[in-house]
């Protein structure tokens, strides 16, 4: 009994020890890989704990994937059990997981919250990739290399406030700064090569003349650019898909000729939100801030042949 | 004619024969209806030209292959939901084969035996584990839905798989006679099916099991062999699929790949006539079915429907279509 008992005090003594030689535990909680994108957030989420592992061994990490907002709400409530002290979250919807991370936060528990918005403050760092950016961009890249003019068609996601966002500024560009080119159409795609190539094959019968095509997703463009080439036809000048996939940053970078830039959105912004989870739930700054950052939002970079180099990870899955 | 007359009407007023008609009636008005809508916007004849009818065979074909052995299990009384991961699973190891063979016509044949025969199995294993385990269809495929679909994902560590092949793209968008092959192909294994189901024993056999098992056992019918052909059957057409999908694309992605085929594949059966029931069913039923479906997508977008709405209109003409026939 008595042992027992001595049993039972130390392993209750253990985590109050490893707490005071400085061992942190950082929950990762993501969607499953459910299309190309999130599928680079899986890898880039086991990338960074790879690297922090070799780094610090100080640091545990809890990574946790769900299907959907009602399993990820229990992911943080176990999460939440076993005794992190950060929680690095993509939410797979704002509304949903909101109260739960709430409560974490509440806890004390250092949040980061990726991509996905809360919606109330429940997080000591909100870091993003830049959804507007990234349909502005493309807008203005695609306007000035049309010269202005043209009959362009759009590919959009799955419909939800991401895609929304992208769509708007990507059509308040052109009407406001490019009134000469003319949008066609614009149909969902879902993020999706084999529906990019579907819808893509419609518009190929609609149209009998296209100057360029926005897809979007770089996932979505696999699909045109099959459908393209197989019609044989030869009047679309560009391909423009966004997230920056490394299949797509090879061809910039190969000077293909429909295929001459990219817009990211970048999968490894999960990375940088699980590092500033560490940094978070050790108590420490981040190194050359000299205040932390509320809000970090990942730039959605113009890539062309010039700087393709730059962002080409030949061994990542995206 | 005074003889020819009323064997016509008999023919016509034949309600079983009719009701098998329906299916293509829907079909029919379906078109009409499209062609309107698209002409109404300004894409009449756009919608009408056989390029575009061309590519509603050809978007259709890939669900459409796997909906012919899915018309084989719902028969038999079964439903087969893994058919979508399975498509995933099947397509990684294909494309891995393919390039493992060097990418030459050779590995094209090995990676498609490959695929049909992985499929077959995979089908063979659900069809097992739900006749000898005793345990509801819906319940094992849901399992290895989630099994195929994880098995896949960890297969690619959630990327894609790029073939490294010089000729498995022109074959996967390559046409015979100005047709498709992916549309040849799903003719070819629609008239096989056809065979299968209405002239041969094994037809007769699991449209009794799915109709009344008890009454099948009797009559010394294999009613747990019946059924687990019919999920190896439907198991080699996701294989067939896999491989001309993985072709035209020379590509897959692991998280995405054959996503909602379960849905459309069964829907292809039940609007095809194909009751969920059981027990009768109708291949060409099926195979009109698939291209129903395939037909609202593309009138989706030549119409250029809300994009928000469009799942609106599609679960209507679905429900619509399913209506028409039970109304007779």
């Amino acid at each position: 009994m008595k042992k027992t008992l001595l049993v039972v005090l130390a392993s209750l003594l253990m985590p109050a020890f490893a707490v005071a030689q400085g061992k942190v535990k950082v929950g990762v909680s993501i969607p499953t890989a459910d299309h190309g994108w999130t599928g680079g957030i899986n890898w880039w989420a086991q990338k960074a704990i790879k690297d922090w592992k070799a780094k610090d061994p100080n640091v545990e990490f809890l990574l946790v994937t769900a299907d959907n907002p009602q399993k990820q709400v229990s992911d943080v409530e176990d999460l939440m059990s076993k005794g992190i002290n950060a929680l690095v979250i993509l939410a797979h919807d704002s509304a949903p997981l909101t109260p739960v991370v709430k409560k974490a936060f509440d806890k004390g528990i250092y949040v980061v919250s990726v991509d996905r918005g809360l919606t109330e403050k429940a997080e000591n760092v909100y870091i993003a990739g830049d959804n507007p950016g990234l349909g502005a961009q493309s807008a203005e890249w695609m306007g000035k290399a049309l010269g202005g003019k043209g009959d362009i068609v759009v590919l959009e996601g799955i419909p939800c406030v991401i895609n929304t966002e992208r769509v708007e500024a990507f059509k308040a560009v052109m009407s406001k700064k490019y009134p000469g080119i003319k949008i066609l159409d614009s149909q969902p795609a879902y993020w999706d090569t084999q529906k990019g190539l579907q819808i893509m094959e419609n518009y190929l019968q609609k149209y009998k003349k296209i100057d360029a095509v926005w897809a979007q997703d770089d996932d979505v463009l696999i699909g045109v650019l099959q459908a393209y080439k197989e019609s044989k036809r030869n009047d679309v000048k560009i391909m423009l898909g966004g997230a920056g996939s490394k299949i797509m940053i090879k061809k910039v970078m190969e000077g293909d000729p429909l295929v001459k830039a990219d817009v990211t959105y970048p999968p490894n912004m999960i990375a940088t939100g699980i590092t500033l989870g560490v940094y978070g739930a050790q108590n420490k700054g981040v190194p050359g801030f000299y205040q932390g950052p509320a809000k970090i939002v990942v730039a959605a970079d113009l890539i062309t042949k010039e700087n393709a180099k730059k962002y080409y990870v030949p061994e990542s899955v995206f | 004619m005074a003889v020819a007359l009323p064997q016509a009407r008999k023919f016509l007023l034949d309600r079983q024969r009719l009701q098998g008609l329906m299916p293509l009636v829907a079909l029919v008005v379906l078109f009409v209806v499209s062609a309107m809508i698209s002409r109404s916007v300004g894409y009449g004849r756009e919608f009408l030209q056989p390029g575009n009818l061309l590519n509603i065979l050809r978007q259709s074909s890939y669900s459409g292959i796997v909906a012919l052995g899915m018309t084989f299990v719902i028969i038999g009384g079964g439903i087969d939901l893994s058919v979508g991961s399975m498509m995933a699973f099947v397509g990684v190891l294909a494309v891995a084969t393919l390039n493992a063979g060097g990418g030459g016509y050779g590995a094209v044949a090995l990676a498609a035996a490959t695929a049909i025969a992985l499929g077959a199995a995979l089908g063979t294993a659900n069809g097992v584990i739900i006749t000898k385990g005793r345990i509801a269809p819906f319940i094992v495929t849901l399992g290895s839905m989630s099994i195929f679909r994880s098995l896949a994902l960890w297969q690619r560590q959630g990327g894609m798989i790029q073939s490294q092949s010089d000729v498995y793209e022109p074959i996967g968008s390559s046409s015979m006679l100005g047709i498709p092959t992916p549309v040849w192909i799903w003719i070819l294994l629609a008239v096989a099916a056809s065979v299968l189901l209405n002239r041969t024993r094994y037809g007769r056999h699991i449209c009794a099991v799915g109709s009344n098992e008890k009454v099948a056992q009797y009559s010394a019918i294999h009613v747990d062999r019946a059924r687990i052909i019919s999920y190896a059957i439907v198991g080699a057409m996701v294989g067939v699929s896999a491989v001309l999908w993985t072709a035209r694309l020379n590509s897959m992605s692991s998280t995405n790949f054959g996503k909602d085929v379960e849905l459309d594949t069964i829907a292809a059966a039940v609007i095809g006539g194909t009751p969920l029931t059981g027990g009768r069913g109708s291949i060409w039923g099926t195979v009109i079915g698939a291209i129903i479906l395939g037909m609202i997508n593309n009138m989706l977008n030549m119409a250029g429907v809300d994009v928000y709405l469009q799942g609106t209109v599609k679960g209507l003409v679905i429900i619509a279509a399913v209506l028409i026939q039970r109304k007779l």
